[in-house]
């Protein structure tokens, strides 16, 4: 505990009961320049990652490349099989260039592209995310899956003037992280 | 409010003029000389392949391209004619079938006539043949603003309101091309030209020189009353519900209880979408597939629908792109222009889906009767049906992906130049091979007739727009509208 102490400063909860006054709240704090660690909320707020001053997620550029790696490996899927090991005569077409006969590829080379994408891209999500089977639940207050928000503050000056700020702000529970 | 400026008028103006002139020259040059057309043909035309053009050509006559068509199905010497594909092939595995015997077959029944007769027809065909192409396409851009306003009211959707005008606009131009629509019809009937093949004279009458079973067959659907009855309906069914949803979107702003008029104007929308349901299909049918007689596609209605709707959401875009650089429409925000761009981007794909579904079923049963309709697009027209799938699917799908190049202008007005490009391409494709055949040409003729229809429409898009307010006064979505973030 000592050492993540060290590492990282103190948490501060704060619980809400209304989104926009806990966006309102988030927009407060970091204009005065605190760290909002995480936010909890039963559904997503529009424009919160935006107040946060979360990163733009990379995760499109990812989907593009697991989707060209999917249409490469229909391709060679596609051409080793039906081209290379085992030429098949379907309904009088061409089997003897990938070329001739690849409109009859192209579901498959659809499909893969959106199978590659999609999957990989849920994975790499869950890797992102350190989520993984088994995980225990990182929740702090079960009541954020229901009807209430909760935004993590890291403590940065004046522990008391915080705390001042988040009552201010319209929070109906503060606690400190242990 | 919108100032349609004397320096616009003066755009339009010009180019209306071009069109004029153009079209002028095209029934000048295309209707008289055979000799200039060809030249213009090879000249214009820098990636098509002499060579198997001459082969072809001298082949014409001779109908020699029939033995290397039945041994060598779908490549050789197909580029002369689709409808004489085959015959040999034909007559020794489907006997039975009446498309490939000899008798009561307007095709094989006399080819020498035939052929020279048909000769004529494509060339004095041109001109009309490329100015039903701008038309169609105009219309379709037209039509397809309409669609999307009908879905607006009928989807009570609230993001695109700031942006309702300019559909309203462009639907208003609708009137236009569908009087000169049916005026190209009621010429056809009168045999000023040959367009749709179906209407020539004694096709439907068993024992005269022309007569073909398999179009006589048609008679019921393709006949001229109700051929023109059809097409007015049409008209009339999509230019009232453009110019009534025009009205009530004006009444908005006076009227004490826009709630109900608005309700209206859903309902009004909802019905409208039902008849554009039927009618973009079966006017698809009427009007461009009934070229290609003896063709036909189910899917052809959706595909001609997907290209339609594509090329009225690019011109849509280009035209809030271009009024937001001479400083109005400051209500729309990025988040607008994104989701125009994905529209953009997303028919885009929508339109390749159909084009390809139809494509595919029938590259891969490969029967005679279908398949003549992508051999005569194979051949003669390869490069341009090549071009035309890049510019149509490859150049939006790399374009517009990203999220970034959707917000920024330079890459939308990239991607939509080159769309618009491609589908008027695609309606050419469409067209020309059933019109014209091997006399094709794309040159200056045809671009200022593109020029002229553009003219035409933008000055009735910036007249409607310098009408009312460009953003619709108490429509009950537009302060949600305005809000629009996503």
């Amino acid at each position: 505990m000592a050492t993540t102490n060290h590492q990282h400063p103190p948490i501060i909860n704060a619980l809400y009961d209304d989104d926009d006054v806990l966006l309102k709240g988030v927009k407060d704090l970091k204009a005065k320049g605190y760290t909002i660690a995480e936010v909890y909320s039963p559904f997503p707020i529009h424009g919160l990652d935006h107040a946060m001053g979360l990163k733009r997620t990379r995760i499109a550029i990812a989907a593009f490349m697991y989707g060209c790696l999917g249409l490469i490996t229909a391709i060679s899927l596609t051409y080793g099989m039906m081209i290379v090991d085992w030429p098949m005569n379907i309904g009088g077409k061409p089997s003897f260039t990938w070329g001739e006969n690849m409109p009859a590829f192209v579901p498959i080379m659809f499909e893969l592209t959106v199978f590659f994408a999609a999957h990989l891209m849920v994975w790499t999500f869950f890797i992102r995310n350190d989520i993984y089977p088994g995980r225990k639940a990182q929740n702090p207050d079960p009541r954020t899956t229901d009807d209430k928000f909760l935004m993590e503050v890291e403590l940065s000056g004046d522990k008391e003037e915080l705390m001042s700020l988040l009552r201010d702000s319209g929070a109906i529970e503060i606690s400190e992280k242990n | 409010m919108f100032e349609f400026t004397g320096k616009l008028k003066r755009t339009t103006f010009i180019l209306m003029l071009i069109g004029a002139v153009s079209i002028g020259a095209s029934f000048f040059v295309g209707g008289e000389h055979h000799e200039a057309d060809h030249t213009e043909h090879h000249e214009s035309n820098a990636h098509h392949e002499d060579g198997e053009h001459h082969e072809a050509e001298e082949n014409h006559h001779e109908e020699a391209n029939h033995e290397s068509a039945a041994a060598g199905h779908g490549h050789g010497g197909h580029g002369d004619h689709p409808y004489h594909a085959d015959p040999s092939e034909g007559d020794k595995f489907h006997k039975g079938a009446s498309r490939s015997t000899r008798d009561h077959n307007h095709f094989y029944a006399s080819e020498e006539h035939h052929d020279a007769e048909h000769a004529h027809h494509q060339v004095a065909n041109k001109p009309w043949a490329n100015l039903l192409v701008n038309n169609f396409f105009f219309l379709a851009i037209a039509l397809g603003a309409l669609f999307f306003l009908a879905i607006q009211y009928a989807a009570q959707a609230g993001w695109a309101i700031v942006v309702t005008r300019i559909m309203e606009s462009m639907s208003q131009f609708l009137i236009i091309p569908g009087i000169i629509m049916i005026v190209l019809i009621v010429l056809g009937l009168g045999h000023s030209h040959h367009i749709w093949h179906w209407m020539q004279e004694g096709i439907m009458t068993p024992g005269t020189e022309n007569y073909d079973e398999i179009i006589a067959g048609k008679q019921a659907y393709l006949n001229g009353p109700f051929y023109v009855i059809r097409a007015v309906i049409y008209i009339i069914g999509w230019v009232g519900a453009a110019m009534l949803l025009r009205k009530m979107s004006k009444k908005l702003e006076t009227t004490n209880d826009p709630n109900r008029l608005w309700v209206k104007m859903r309902n009004l929308s909802a019905g409208f979408l039902v008849f554009f349901a039927v009618t973009s299909s079966t006017s698809a049918w009427d009007w461009i597939m009934s070229i290609d007689t003896h063709w036909f596609s189910t899917l052809f209605g959706w595909y001609v629908f997907a290209g339609m709707f594509v090329s009225a959401l690019t011109v849509m875009t280009m035209l809030v792109l271009f009024l937001k650089k001479l400083g109005y429409l400051p209500e729309v925000n990025h988040s607008h222009i994104q989701d125009l761009g994905k529209f953009m981007f997303a028919f885009s794909v929508f339109w390749t889906y159909l084009w390809f579904s139809q494509f595919m079923l029938i590259w891969y049963s490969n029967i005679p009767e279908e398949v003549t309709y992508y051999m005569a697009r194979w051949g003669e027209y390869k490069g341009l049906f090549f071009t035309m799938l890049a510019m149509n699917f490859i150049f939006p799908i790399l374009i517009l992906m990203s999220r970034d190049t959707k917000r920024n202008y330079g890459f939308l007005v990239t991607a939509g130049i080159i769309m618009i490009i491609g589908h008027w391409l695609d309606v050419y494709i469409m067209v020309t091979p059933g019109t014209v055949g091997s006399h094709w040409s794309l040159g200056l003729i045809q671009l200022g007739t593109f020029l002229g229809y553009a003219g035409v429409f933008l000055f009735v898009v910036f007249s409607s727009l310098a009408k009312a307010k460009l953003m619709p006064e108490g429509h009950p979505m537009l302060q949600e509208s305005k809000y629009h973030h996503i």
